[in-house]
């Protein structure tokens, strides 16, 4: 790489979750960037701290016992830039996903055009959708302003009328918003979006300048009926969510000074580096993110130059815990555990781990449970995200996705390598062939923050290896009897020498295949079953090697379960033992 | 690492702000002696808004009917007082539909709140104002014993303690309620059914401080008029003995059960203040402590959920847990006797 190319900035990153605040420290070791350490500490943006930098000064104290590096000084402030002795970092930037979601209200025309652009974009951040009014909207002027007052939201986000359509209907739907910031008490008035039909920014400015928190606005999210541009609202929507984070939680004020302004939304910030990794590794797939922690599940996906982002603060495993069970049941969250758990402990389990967010289990019964519920919470996630994927050949199933990349601390809380996988195998359900990778530190959203300070830096710390690979992934989609043949897998290493595998539906078989090495992996599917191939095609594969080497998932997708409680507890305690236990 | 710190105290000096969420009037001054139930604020607000759209009804622009609206910000007006009349012989008129206040006239429409509330903020412990926050509240000191819990149901209430669990681990029944308990502030541990929630309403209590609550009775707890506090959590944990021990030893004291929710940005937490006579200022809680050998802690997950122990050492390394993770972790010589390492994550230092 030309030396102009390499700045030699180095850069620490802080992302502030719900449960744990992660400090990363990135610097340039033999000409390239890497990933030199990482430490966290608990979060302290809740009582009795209130104070989101002591959390954060913790990570970096952290940081630099670890690094045996001086990153603050004797008053606790970051020593920026690097100083001639060696301490001080270059750069600073940081992410945040702690705090409460954000109510919002969604102000649009049409239900399945403006409102349903509105949706998606608020789903883009951490939200909590708590009113939509549009046409179809039989409340009246005043019930909707008191719905408003009621609710106080701390977002509004109107959309409708295409450029240069719809106007006097945009002006009616923004009456009821003006007249509830007039009433409301100042410290209470909620930012407005508006991402509607341009033409009326000025007027809206006139509207509702002087009665909101925040306005901005944003290039339509419908400029025609058939377009739907949601990328630069949801940079506006990003900015807010910053603006009322900085007004909601102490200390986030110095972050941001600390970062010079260089502080994103952890779900945007992620979303960045998706849709950056998806240009600069186009394939003929997509790529997909799955991030599960305490405040939300995170799904982002990149398709070429299209990307999708879906936040879900109600599958979150913090303190919204319990909303899980608004979506499901508790059968179906247990259908996931290996040991017999009656439905009333789990009950309680969410309950109480809903009072501490940041616990983990210590127990192996607290632990098959919480791997349970966040398989249930994930697969909800994904589940919910489909519907903004392009459509898969297969109806009902995901499309191909080449690599998927897991994040998030309740990842963080599944001990070996091999639960992991298969927590996320149950969880996405990925088809074909595809490379799972675990971001243990948590890296994505980092980068995506750091990718505006300096561009080299997260290509080359993704090149480092940085990432722990689970493995490569082939998952079968069949129709068969439980345990008759679906695949045979033939695969020969750089060295020669072959492994194989007779692939029976209901089972999970595992070729071995380090880190780093990589080898010839050819499958012959049986009538009627699709290996990454198309249905009935065998083909051969070059793979990479990871923590669990080759997996060939052959339980078929959708993952049917057993209904049969005892003979389900055993299968799943056959694949987790499969997968090392 | 720092540690979170669960209030359990004999005696302490307790100071809560009270604050109305919207501004209003004060009623207390500094250094005024004031018992839980005293009203100490109150505001009003409108409950509901009626939005009249003169223009629409005139069959005018708007322009042109503002200048017929008769009523201006802030006028009071009873039910069909006529807001604006229109042009012509037989002109026709808006009225107000209920009575209220206008609050914004312009663009032809004239906004009436109407459904007027009141609220009265209570002094929920009681003791010393010693700070007034103008238009919004105050803050009020006591001393005594404090107990925190980690679920209210959002009710306040103040009764003489009166204790039906022979064990932290006993379960209150609907048969246990009889009359000699009303106006009584009730020290129970576990409670499994609805029949008991209702028959302590039906007395009524003046509280409930329960160990745990089964989950599915949430929603019947938060409709209870009176206030619940739970000490220890949800399904069928017993009472941490900490707090069994202080609150059983103060039974006939009076006893302010404050069951506010838990806010954990906020910090606002469940709580049992029973006022003691001191004669000097005992010391305040401690809101922030490192982990420390020594320290009593609370483990607020299994393999003990609820228990009281004391950490016997710090592991400065990640330890290997039972479940397979690995973690920051102590030894804690649980009160039954055994040793447990424990994730700091999931201990609350008490004191």
């Amino acid at each position: 790489m030309p030396a102009s190319l390499v700045q030699t900035d180095s850069l620490l990153a802080v992302n502030i979750g719900t449960a744990v605040t992660r400090a990363v420290f990135f610097d340039v070791v033999e000409g390239e960037y890497r990933l030199v350490a990482s430490a966290s500490a608990p979060s302290t943006t809740e009582a009795p701290f209130h104070d989101v930098g002591e959390g954060v000064r913790n990570a970096i104290n952290n940081l630099q016992t670890v690094t045996g590096r001086t990153l603050l000084n004797a008053d606790h402030r970051l020593i920026t830039p690097f100083q001639p002795d060696g301490s001080g970092v270059d750069a600073f930037v940081a992410t945040i996903s702690a705090g409460p979601a954000l109510k919002t209200a969604l102000v649009g025309l049409l239900e399945d055009v403006s409102l349903g652009s509105a949706l998606r974009l608020a789903e883009m951040t951490y939200t909590r959708v708590v009113d939509s009014a549009g046409l179809n909207d039989h409340r009246l002027g005043d019930q909707k302003i008191d719905t408003l007052l009621r609710l106080q939201p701390d977002v509004v986000i109107i959309t409708g009328g295409t450029d240069g359509g719809a106007s006097r209907s945009v002006h009616k739907m923004l009456e009821p918003v003006g007249l509830a910031g007039y009433l409301l008490p100042q410290e209470k008035r909620p930012a407005v979006l508006f991402a509607g039909n341009q033409k009326l920014d000025d007027e809206v400015k006139g509207l509702l300048g002087s009665v909101t928190s925040s306005l901005r606005f944003s290039p339509n999210v419908r400029p025609s009926l058939e377009t739907e541009d949601l990328e630069p609202a949801a940079r506006e929507l990003a900015g807010i969510f910053l603006e009322i984070r900085q007004r909601q939680l102490k200390g986030l004020d110095d972050i941001a000074n600390w970062a010079d302004g260089n502080v994103l939304p952890s779900a945007y910030a992620l979303n960045r580096m998706v849709r950056f990794l998806g240009q600069v590794y186009p394939g003929h797939k997509g790529l997909l993110s799955v991030d599960i922690g305490a405040s939300a599940a995170v799904v982002a996906a990149g398709f070429g130059q299209r990307s999708t982002l879906s936040v879900y603060p109600q599958f979150g495993l913090g303190e919204n815990l319990p909303a899980l069970l608004q979506y499901t049941t508790l059968e179906d969250v247990l259908r996931w555990s290996p040991l017999d758990v009656s439905t009333d402990v789990l009950r309680d389990y969410i309950y109480q781990k809903a009072l501490y967010p940041a616990s983990i289990p210590a127990t192996k019964e607290e632990q098959a449970i919480a791997q349970a519920v966040t398989r249930q919470a994930l697969y909800l996630a994904v589940q919910t995200a489909r519907r903004n994927f392009p459509r898969s050949a297969r109806p009902g199933l995901l499309p191909g996705f080449e690599p998927i990349l897991a994040g998030g601390s309740a990842l963080d809380d599944v001990p070996t390598p091999g639960q992991s996988l298969l927590l996320l195998l149950d969880a996405v359900q990925p088809t074909g062939l595809t490379t799972i990778i675990l971001d243990k530190n948590d890296l994505l959203p980092l980068l995506g923050a750091a990718a505006q300070r300096n561009s080299i830096l997260p290509v080359q710390v993704l090149e480092s290896g940085a990432f722990q690979s689970l493995g490569t992934v082939v998952s079968v989609t069949a129709s068969a009897a439980y345990g008759s043949l679906v695949a045979r897998a033939r695969m020969v290493y750089d060295d020669g020498h072959e492994a194989q595998a007779e692939v029976k539906y209901g089972s999970i078989e595992i070729l071995p295949l380090a880190n780093g090495q990589s080898a010839k992996l050819t499958l012959q599917p049986s009538h009627g079953t699709d290996v990454g191939f198309g249905t009935g095609r065998g083909g051969m594969v070059r793979v990479s090697g990871g923590a669990m080497g080759v997996v060939i998932d052959g339980r078929g997708r959708p993952l049917v379960l057993p209904g049969d409680p005892v003979r389900r507890r055993e299968l799943v305690k056959k694949w987790l033992w499969t997968v090392g236990g | 690492m720092l540690a979170p710190v669960l209030h359990i105290l004999p005696l302490t000096t307790i100071a809560r702000e009270r604050v109305l969420p919207i501004n209003g009037q004060v009623n207390v001054r500094l250094n005024q002696k004031v018992s839980p139930t005293d009203v100490i604020a109150e505001t009003s607000w409108a409950r509901e808004h009626v939005l009249l759209d003169v223009g629409r009804a005139l069959g005018l622009p708007p322009n042109v009917a503002d200048r017929l609206i008769r009523c201006k910000v802030g006028d009071g007006v009873p039910a069909g007082a006529v807001l604006a009349t229109g042009r012509g012989v037989m002109p026709k008129m808006v009225k107000a539909p209920r009575a209220g206040k206008v609050v914004v006239v312009g663009g032809g429409q004239v906004l009436i709140e109407v459904g007027e509330t009141h609220m009265e903020l209570r002094a929920g412990i009681p003791g010393s104002v010693v700070r007034v926050i103008p238009e919004r509240g105050a803050v009020i000191q006591t001393a005594g014993a404090l107990v925190q819990g980690v679920w209210g149901n959002g009710r306040v209430g103040t009764g003489i303690m009166v204790n039906l669990a022979d064990k932290p681990n006993s379960v209150l029944t609907a048969g246990r309620l009889d009359v000699s308990l009303r106006g009584m502030v009730i020290i129970a541990s576990q409670c499994r059914d609805a029949d008991t929630l209702q028959a302590a309403a039906d007395l009524p209590v003046r509280g409930l401080i329960l160990s745990s609550l089964f989950p599915a009775l949430l929603p019947l707890a938060r409709e209870m008029r009176y206030p619940i506090l739970l000490t220890d959590g949800f399904g069928s944990l017993p009472m941490n003995s900490a707090a069994y021990r202080l609150l059983t030893t103060n039974v006939k004291r009076e006893a302010t059960l404050n069951a506010e929710k838990f806010d954990r940005y906020s910090g606002a937490r469940p709580e049992v203040i029973i006022p003691l006579p001191v004669s000097s200022a005992p010391a305040p809680p401690q809101d922030k402590v490192e982990f420390a050998a020594g320290q009593t802690v609370r483990l607020r997950r299994q393999p003990a959920s609820g228990m009281i122990g004391t950490i016997t050492a710090v592991h400065t390394e990640l330890t290997m847990l039972p479940s397979g993770l690995r973690a920051l972790a102590a030894d804690v010589k649980l009160e039954n006797g055994e040793q447990a390492l424990i994730p700091l994550i999931n201990l609350e230092v008490v004191g």
